[in-house]
């Protein structure tokens, strides 16, 4: 037993860490036989990536506010009142995994041309690719939030808030989000993940946002597309990890919360 | 400040009223998921069956199932979903368990918990530049391989090849796997297992007879969900070789970037509503399995 545990480990090790190393050590390369730091500066002198990487953290606050907004209250009701409806509501946001995005992107190409109120929707990226990419935040959102809510004892928290005469947005802001914030945050971390991400659905709608232009920058410098696609990996991982670190002390549940 | 309202479910009034309303809060997901979701969807499947001019027709339909250049990508999709998800289930299966055995709050089950997060949702672009910088012609990998006399593209292999895609595609197929099965194996309870061991129970008598047949229906709901995944994704494959693959979701982009022929655009659509007939059927099959899961693991 404790062999096989150690073969799949080190298999899992190499698998995973072993393309981050290469592409670590080629993002590194300088021209010659030298490395440096050279493709990761790149962010700051090329305007079109600042220009889509700014686009992109204003997509990903939407995202993030307006994917907690309506996910927070609906898991909290659901988890008080209608416990049954728990199975129906995993099942609904688990398909963002398996619908192709590159067919919502082929339906909201067809909404965009019509001519229809709607197609005003599609005037920026921000209030084009926001509302979709909530859709796509649903499944770790879910997950998350329902393994957070899980750990806390919710029905006592939420009786007593209201016995002492707290309203709803009391007992929802006060009350259940701070008891909740590692799984809050580690939903928020992976939806800018997402879309740091996402080509998809951009490419064929034709906005540059900053995947969309790592990926063009790719075909001209392949170096700063690998520099800029990992620095954007590492990182979230990283935040991920502090969080866990930082907010699942000891409290059983809570980091399983992060994903 | 008065009353002292309870959180209990609602005891007043008739039953379906109340129960009418109780609905009522869920109503705000319901609806944001019939827009933002469905009308995409339903869009697709209202224009798969229309020509250029908006009339009825089953052409496109028929076109895409019947062309050749359509069928192949179909075949080379669903092979492709096929082995990316056998061996991202298994290994999945036997890492997270590996992952679980540790002890919970340990470096090690936070570190896989975070990065199988980052891996399974948002692995399409960075996967694809690390694993040609890994693999790729002048890559690590292929130089080291190459030092260690096995030549890899002498062999044949490429990196923009559906092999090559599909080794990216593990990639976040695994992570996604421990996601996904983990719940379930830290559901089966210790005292299962010290039940069968007081009733006299070998080690492989508790698997045979209580662990695998609890497991089975989520490991397989896992897998439905993995297949799924990775006949739908697209992005890595768009990231490595600018989708110029026989996939579907790069007939479906060529279709309606109408640089194949004018008024291919519905037949891209069709091409979208085979695809979401596809995933319809997987999520039946999901939904039987989960309901089978949730009997044991809750």
């Amino acid at each position: 037993m404790r062999l096989w545990r150690g073969v799949i480990l080190a298999l899992a090790a190499v698998y995973f860490v072993g393309p981050l190393a290469a592409a670590a050590e080629f993002s590194l390369r300088t021209g010659g036989s030298g490395y440096g730091l050279g493709n990761y500066l790149a962010i700051a002198r090329d305007p079109e990536l600042r220009g889509a990487l700014s686009t992109s953290l204003q997509i990903a606050l939407a995202t993030i506010v307006l994917t907690l907004a309506l996910m927070v209250p609906t898991v909290v009701y659901v988890r008080l009142r209608l416990p049954r409806l728990g199975l129906l509501l995993e099942g609904v946001t688990v398909l963002p995994i398996v619908i192709p995005p590159v067919v919502m992107a082929a339906g909201m190409a067809t909404v965009q041309a019509g001519a229809g109120p709607a197609s005003r929707l599609f005037d920026t990226p921000l209030t084009a690719l926001t509302p979709f990419y909530v859709i796509l935040a649903l499944p770790f959102t879910y997950r998350s939030l329902d393994a957070g809510l899980r750990a806390i004892d919710l029905r006592t928290l939420v009786e007593a808030a209201r016995n002492l005469g707290a309203g709803w947005g009391t007992v929802l802001g006060r009350i259940i989000l701070p008891n909740i914030r590692t799984a809050v945050l580690g939903a928020a971390f992976l939806t800018l993940a997402l879309v740091l991400g996402e080509v998809v659905i951009a490419r064929i709608l034709l906005y540059v946002t900053f995947p969309v232009q790592v990926v063009v920058t790719g075909q001209t410098s392949a170096g700063v597309s690998v520099a800029l696609s990992l620095a954007s990996l590492v990182l979230t991982w990283l935040l991920l990890l502090l969080l866990s670190f930082a907010g699942g002390r000891g409290r059983r549940g809570t980091t399983g919360g992060i994903v | 400040m008065t009353s002292a309202p309870t959180v209990a479910p609602p005891r007043r009034g008739s039953g379906a009223l109340a129960r009418a309303a109780s609905l009522a809060g869920v109503a705000p997901f319901v609806l944001y998921v019939a827009v933002f979701l469905g009308i995409p969807l339903a869009t697709v499947v209202a224009g798969a069956f229309r020509d250029g001019a908006g009339q009825f027709t089953l052409a496109n339909v028929q076109a895409s199932l019947t062309s050749p250049q359509y069928t192949d990508a179909f075949g080379q999709s669903l092979l492709l979903a096929a082995w990316t998800s056998a061996v991202g289930a298994v290994f999945g299966l036997w890492l997270a368990y590996a992952v679980v055995s540790a002890p919970e709050g340990s470096p090690l089950r936070r570190i896989a918990s975070t990065a199988s997060g980052v891996l399974a949702y948002f692995g399409g672009v960075p996967l694809a530049f690390a694993f040609v910088a890994a693999l790729g012609q002048t890559g690590l990998a292929t130089r080291w391989l190459a030092d260690a006399g096995v030549d890899l593209y002498g062999s044949g292999f490429r990196i923009d090849s559906l092999t090559g895609i599909g080794l990216a595609y593990v990639y976040f197929q695994i992570p996604l796997m421990v996601i996904l099965v983990t719940p379930a194996l830290e559901g089966l309870r210790p005292q299962w297992r010290e039940a069968a061991e007081n009733l006299g129970a070998s080690a492989w008598a508790y698997w045979r007879h209580v662990g695998i047949p609890v497991l089975t229906p989520a490991v397989l709901g896992a897998a439905l969900l993995l297949f799924g995944n990775a006949f739908a994704a697209y992005a890595t494959a768009l990231a490595l070789v600018n989708g110029t693959v026989p996939l579907v979701p790069s007939q479906i982009q060529a279709a309606l970037s109408g640089n194949v022929l004018v008024g291919r655009e519905n037949v891209g659509l069709a091409l979208g509503l085979d695809m979401v007939v596809v995933i319809a059927v997987l999520m039946a099959g999901y939904a039987l399995l989960q309901r089978r899961a949730t009997r044991w693991l809750r």
